[in-house]
């Protein structure tokens, strides 16, 4: 079913706290972010070796997964691979239950939100908790993130305050942020210290190495990777990198992107369990990799680009659509504009099309991003194959082109290559400019005012000046 | 399952695209600055996540670590006693609280663990100036849970593994070449968070407290 963007983006923009509480937080991460690319010229350097470290897994994806999975089977880590996030729940459903777990602890996961696994092991009777602090409070609100690196974004501190309340009357009622993260350390220690597995998602993996790198501040992900005897890690098959070398460069971009640190406090390198003589960490690692539509979107060169995104939330902050609807109105697991991109591929533009509309094309996101997609060039593109007669190039069929508009757009093709007609219709236009009825304009002129033609067309105004071309 | 991984595979492989092998020369430059100034940045980057740094030499680290276990009222103290630093440690012990290990796999003691120990002491593989960041291997003498689980974390540094970048300690310690330890973990200062309202508290699932010893 299409989702109902339109619908959303009004009802979001009626909830005055949303707005608040997004300017707040977005115009914080942009700030961090500018302070940690004080030079531009060293930016633009790194993004272009970025891009083309992307690029270049991009382009060898199906050679370094399989290198990836030899290096990792042979470091004793077990490879599940998932066309459909059915298949990947399932998967998870059957270790989970090899073990005879009831719950398990997760780190934040963009691609476990992609699953539902949440809902999907509680349909078979296993919890799942989060630990990141902002899912944690999500979670409590059963809720969904609004943003892919601060998931309560749309939440101030008083609204999560009474949240916790409501959850731990036990504790005294608090707007204090120190002590509103200690009650969720207080709650989730013996769960780490209890917990049959961990779950989390990766940032980047090392095909020449075997090793599944994971970013964060909290220690949480870490707590879910140690602790419990069983660790399952799931991500989506464009993740891999070719060389250990390619990774110092995209972590410090991932990282100063998303929130303008230099680095996270735990950056985490796993490549392998438990070995024999060690006192800790997981027995069995597990790597669920998941296509679901990612591999459809390798096979045109504009489109593929897409693939190279490290979600570092940059362009969502800097997305004047965003930073009005927030996260929630795009329905989808990615908002903002890489989602209005990724997720038409992934789940067919019969479905998402409508959130390429979802921008205003101004270029701000393609300007921050680290790895340079040129996101309105994509979007651009998927309009265009929303609306394209022959095939479509992308999953979905092409159900965006009206009758209506497609005579209309006939007729002005016809008109611009006729001089004549042209100019017929330009002085039509000029003389009647006091009669265009309002209507046309739709909901254009709902916050504007209307445009209003000239008196005289440009033709005959130059002509007046003596200047005739023709 | 099998046939999954063939599907996507095959798909991978007919889509593939012609890639052009042109790699971008811009490489950042590698810095090389010298240790006076390694450690200099890598004691402000560390300051300024709320990390405290200590300054010692290989003779006075054990009597800085006695001040600061002093100061911090620590009772116990989780140390290897097999590794360099934790030998020193052990042969002193009563100028220490009083010192616990790892004598068994987690599993046997977890709950004592998460519980009652206060403050763990582990070395380090070296150290990161650009970043400000700790780099660990933990092995068999370190478990990996000494850096995470107790509130406090004390780590011993030698000035002289300060590594300039992330890329030079990778090539350094031949991760590529003789294969990735178990874990590799860089840490840079004290377990935070700013999910509330992008404000920055600290302590949250990791160790409150992050203190170095640089020797
Ligand atoms: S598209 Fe670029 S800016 Fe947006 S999340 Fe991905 S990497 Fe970051």
């Amino acid at each position: 079913m299409a989702i109902n963007f339109r619908k959303n983006a009004a009802k979001a923009l009626k909830q005055d706290d949303i707005q608040i509480n997004l300017k707040n937080v977005v115009s914080r991460l942009r700030d961090h972010r500018s302070a940690a690319f004080t030079d531009a010229a060293l930016f633009e350097q790194l993004r272009l070796e970025c891009k083309s470290i992307r690029e270049r897994a991009v382009f060898r994806l199906p050679r370094l997964l399989e290198q990836l999975e030899g290096n990792l089977l042979r470091n004793g880590i077990q490879v599940h691979w998932a066309e459909t996030t059915l298949q990947a729940n399932q998967i998870v459903l059957d270790i989970m239950q090899r073990h005879q777990a009831t719950f398990l602890v997760k780190g934040k996961s963009m691609v476990s939100e992609e699953m539902g696994i949440n809902a999907f092991l509680a349909s078979h009777g296993i919890e799942c908790l989060e630990s990141d602090l902002g899912e944690f409070i999500i979670q409590l609100a059963n809720e969904k993130p609004a943003h892919i690196i601060v998931p309560a974004i749309h939440k101030n501190r008083k609204q999560i305050a009474s949240l916790m309340h409501k959850y731990f009357p036990e504790m005294p009622y608090s707007e204090d942020i120190d002590i509103l993260a200690a009650k969720a350390r207080y709650f989730l220690r013996d769960k780490f210290c209890n917990a049959p597995v961990g779950m989390t998602g990766v940032n980047f993996m090392v095909a020449e190495t075997g090793t599944l790198c994971l970013v964060e501040n909290e220690g949480n992900g870490r707590m879910c990777t140690t602790v419990p005897p069983v660790h399952i890690a799931v991500t989506g098959i464009e993740k891999v990198i070719e060389r250990l070398d390619d990774l110092p460069p995209l972590l410090s971009m991932l990282v100063r992107s998303a929130t303008g640190q230099p680095i996270t406090t735990y950056v985490n390198m796993i490549s392998s369990p438990r070995r024999e003589g060690e006192q800790d960490g997981p027995e069995e690692v597990h790597l669920v990799l998941l296509d679901n539509g990612r591999s459809n979107i390798c096979g045109d060169m504009e489109l593929q680009e897409t693939l190279h995104c490290i979600r570092c939330g940059a362009c969502i902050n800097h997305c004047p659509v965003y930073r009005q609807i927030g996260g929630h109105a795009y329905d989808t697991v990615i908002p903002g504009p890489i989602g209005a991109i990724l997720e038409p591929q992934k789940a067919g533009m019969d479905r998402y099309g409508e959130l390429t509309q979802a921008s205003t094309l101004c270029g701000a996101c393609s300007e921050v991003c680290p790895v340079k997609i040129p996101i309105p060039k994509i979007i651009n593109r998927l309009r265009w194959e929303a609306v394209r007669q022959d095939t479509c190039n992308v999953s979905g069929s092409c159900p965006a082109r009206k009758p209506l508009e497609a005579v209309i757009w006939k007729i002005w093709s016809q008109v611009c290559s006729n001089p004549g007609l042209y100019r017929l219709l330009a002085q039509l236009v000029t003389r009647l400019r006091n009669c265009i009825p309002a209507a046309i304009w739709q909901g254009w002129t709902i916050a504007r005012t209307p445009p209003k033609p000239a008196r005289t067309t440009l033709h005959e105004r130059l002509k007046a000046k003596g200047i005739d071309y023709e | 399952m099998n046939d999954t991984r063939k599907a996507i595979l095959n798909r991978l492989n007919h889509y593939q695209l012609k890639y052009s092998g042109i790699e971008s020369d811009a490489k950042a430059k590698q810095t090389d600055w010298g240790l006076e100034e390694k450690v200099k940045r890598f004691t402000a980057r560390m300051q300024a996540v709320q990390a405290e740094v200590h300054e010692a030499s290989l003779e006075t680290w054990p009597e800085v670590l006695q001040e600061i276990c002093h100061a911090k009222a620590i009772n116990n103290l989780l140390a290897s006693p097999s590794t360099r630093w934790g030998k020193e440690i052990y042969a002193d012990a009563k100028r220490f609280p009083s010192l616990k290990r790892f004598q068994q796999p987690v599993e046997a003691w977890k709950t004592d663990f998460f519980n009652t120990i206060e403050a763990a002491v582990t070395g380090s593989a070296g150290g990161i100036a650009e970043t400000g960041s700790l780099i660990l291997c933990p092995d068999m003498q370190e478990p990996r849970t000494l850096s995470l689980v107790p509130p406090i974390h004390i780590a011993l540094l030698e000035k002289k593994r300060i590594y300039n970048t992330l890329s030079e300690a990778i090539h350094q310690q031949n991760w590529v070449q003789t294969g990735m330890p178990t874990n590799v973990i860089l840490i840079s200062g004290p377990s935070k968070s700013a999910d509330i309202e992008q404000t920055m508290t600290y302590g949250v699932h990791g160790p409150k407290e992050l203190i170095i010893l640089l020797v």
